[in-house]
């Protein structure tokens, strides 16, 4: 589903590496998680899947589906179907959320040539999606993520994940900032779209995240690479023994 | 050597020096405060940049032909005038709509606790309330205030009783109409008395591109504890060139709170004079203004805390400006020395849409007591790069997102109006200007490929 071949990026306007030759593939139906110590370019590379702009792929390719999206805009990539549940979720004062979740819906619909949704189907969709996410009502007439705990704002991209259906969803560090009872609604909703058609490539510091999304597979990341790449149980050894090994080996 | 500098006056100001005299004549009372208001204009001329408080808006340049001042329109004026369709159109309890300055209907009758009466019936009969006009010593010697009182043709004056809780806005609409430029100089006063709650609510509406020139004062009067909110409207014509004036004398423990949205006009200035002569008095005075094309639209702002305690002001005023059109802020804050624990906070933020368009901020802070809390923040840049990355990783597309960015940024000055239909309408007008934009941007895509 998703392919990655020995990408290259630094920092537009800037001389700073920071992915150096990274491959990776993440299989249809497939959790990867990435795991690695601060700076190791975890976050940059969410951004350049997703196509943020601060960044010049100096080499290599990202293949949704086999289609390269490294030359498409963030909404084309968002429509082919790719997500990125984001570390520090944007507020927008002023814009309801509920107003911004029909803009983003019908957005990506219309880019596939799928015809609006109507009011009531809109709505009966979020409610139930609320609903399961454990979202009150009153939040989605607020401003979007205006005054919502650290907490309620992952719940929110968790929230927008399962309302945009992405294929391929990126989770950047969704654990950072949640109190346990957050981290397994979170889970939950992660693991409600877990099947053989969608994949999720979970980024993460530390493994207790893992404990309520069972990674199929568990990739160390270090200095822009992928350096050692194993099953659940990699991410119980890095728990006990620390980044140390990694950081000298890349 | 030193020589005084008397420029040679211009057209406009030669003209309407020559007219003075005969209009003086003609129009309904308050000679002395015309001749005042007048002679303050003749001794100054119309402003330029030298002027500090016109440092960014030179009206001479921009009104270099002084248009007439408006006669009375006839029933065929008048139907033509209020033929099209008001934004606002049956949000007032009660309505009263004037054309090119001149009072021409009312529709319902005033709420409980409301009189009114059309300024020209006051002038020319007399009325209780007349000396208060022109009365806020803030707001006297300047000239666009000056220009309207020496011109003011009709208006309202309206009075508002003691502790009353007036059911739905008081609505005034002015359309600005004509087969040819016109000058107009209507002037508004209401009196709130004590304890009083009310919403005032001005539309100014200009068809076609014609230059106008219309000159509007509110000015409003509020008794102790008492709450008044304020909305305006600028949809002028597309070349006008229109001055408004609100001024506030807020009594002990009152609340203000006034919405300025301006959307069209090609050179339009917005003055606020607020007083705050009672002890901790309330006032929320904002601005959302979006600009295209040549706009230049300028908000200038003057807030004195002049009692004890001093009171809280807050001053938020959002500025979109587009392709070469230029904003202008200008607010002070002036605190007196006996004005202790004024709390005064005062932002300006723009967002600057195109390499042409251009922002002056100027906020200025003169405080004269030492146990008070002021600020101001002026800022000015492009939309938030990281937020519309944000939008965009959801499918939004650009265009799409950075209306919304817009749509949350002016919103945010507009949101303090209490009134939902109201701000709804507000908020669609923003939509509209959006559209507009979109439009404008698809036809340049269209012609470039």
């Amino acid at each position: 589903m998703l392919d990655i071949r020995n990408l290259h990026v630094k920092i537009a306007d800037e001389d700073k590496q920071i992915l150096n030759g990274l491959t990776l593939k993440v299989h249809r139906g497939e959790v990867a998680a990435i795991m690695g110590p601060n700076g190791s370019g975890k976050s940059t590379l969410s951004y350049v899947i997703a196509g943020k702009p601060d960044y010049e792929v100096t080499d290599g390719e990202v293949l949704l589906d086999g289609v390269n999206i490294l030359e498409m805009a963030p909404d084309a990539r968002a429509a082919a179907g790719l997500f990125l549940a984001f570390q520090y979720p944007m507020e927008i004062p002023g814009v309801a959320t509920m107003t911004f979740l029909k803009a983003a819906m019908n957005a990506q619909r219309k880019q596939r040539g799928q015809a609006e949704l109507t009011t009531p189907d809109f709505i009966k969709r979020v409610n139930k999606a609320a609903e399961l996410l454990g979202i009150p009502k009153d939040m989605l007439r607020r401003p979007l993520n205006v005054g919502f705990s650290g907490g309620e704002k992952k719940r929110m991209e968790i929230l927008q994940m399962t309302l945009l259906e992405p294929k391929m969803s990126i989770m950047d560090e969704t654990d950072s900032g949640l109190d346990i009872d957050a981290l397994k609604i979170v889970a939950e909703g992660v693991n409600a779209r877990r099947d053989p058609a969608h994949a999720f490539l979970v980024i993460t510091h530390y493994q207790r995240l893992l404990d309520y999304i069972k990674p199929d597979t568990v990739h160390v990341m270090s200095r822009g690479q992928i350096v050692k790449t194993g099953g659940a149980e990699l991410a119980l050894e890095l728990e006990a023994n620390g980044y140390r090994d990694y950081q000298s080996a890349a | 050597m030193s020589a005084k500098i008397t420029p040679m006056r211009s057209a406009a100001e030669s003209a309407l020096i020559e007219r003075f005299p005969a209009l003086k004549a003609a129009l309904p009372g308050l000679a002395s405060a015309r001749e005042d208001a007048f002679a303050t204009f003749a001794a100054a001329g119309l402003p330029t940049r030298r002027v500090e408080a016109w440092k960014y808006t030179d009206l001479r340049a921009a009104m270099r032909e002084a248009a007439p001042l408006a006669i009375r329109p006839n029933a065929a004026e008048i139907a033509v005038a209020l033929k099209g369709h008001s934004p606002l159109a049956g949000q007032g309890a009660v309505t009263l709509s004037f054309v090119n300055g001149y009072h021409v209907a009312t529709k319902g009758g005033p709420p409980n606790g409301v009189s009114i009466t059309p300024l020209a019936e006051a002038l020319t009969g007399g009325h209780p309330l007349l000396s208060k006009i022109g009365a806020l010593k803030l707001a006297q010697g300047d000239l666009a205030l000056s220009l309207n009182t020496a011109f003011m043709t009709d208006g309202a004056i309206i009075h508002v009783a003691e502790d009353a809780n007036v059911e739905g806005p008081i609505a005034l609409r002015f359309v600005t109409s004509g087969a040819t430029a016109v000058a107009t100089a209507a002037r508004v006063l209401m009196v709130v008395e004590a304890g009083a709650t009310v919403m005032l609510v001005e539309s100014h509406e200009g068809q076609g591109a014609l230059a106008h020139q219309p000159n509007t004062a509110f000015e409003i009067i509020a008794g102790d504890k008492s709450v008044v909110h304020h909305v305006r409207l600028g949809l002028n014509s597309t070349g006008a060139v229109a001055l408004s004036t609100l001024t506030a004398d807020l009594g002990a423990e009152t609340s203000l709170t006034s919405v300025n949205v301006a959307l069209t006009g090609a050179v339009t200035r917005h003055q606020v004079f607020a007083r705050f002569s009672g002890g901790n008095a309330r006032a929320q005075i904002n601005g959302a203004t979006l600009l295209s094309s040549t706009q230049h639209a300028d908000s200038t702002l003057v807030v004195e805390h002049a009692a004890e305690p001093g009171g809280e002001s807050r001053e938020l005023f959002r500025t979109i400006v587009d392709d070469e059109a230029a904003g202008v802020f200008q607010g002070k804050i002036i605190v007196q020395p006996h004005a202790q624990k004024t709390d005064g906070r005062m932002a300006s933020n723009a967002v600057l849409l195109s390499e042409g368009a251009a922002m002056y901020n100027k906020p200025e802070l003169e405080i004269f007591a030492d146990d008070v809390a002021c600020a101001h923040g002026a800022t000015c840049g492009a939309l938030d790069d990281e937020l519309l990355f944000y939008l965009m990783s959801r499918g939004i597309t650009k265009a799409e997102a950075e209306a919304l960015m817009i749509e949350s940024f002016v919103g945010a000055a507009i949101d303090f109006i209490d009134h939902e239909p109201i701000r709804d309408i507000l908020h669609g007008l923003v939509q509209d200007w959006l559209q507009a934009r979109a439009a404008r941007l698809n036809a340049g895509a269209l012609t470039v490929s």
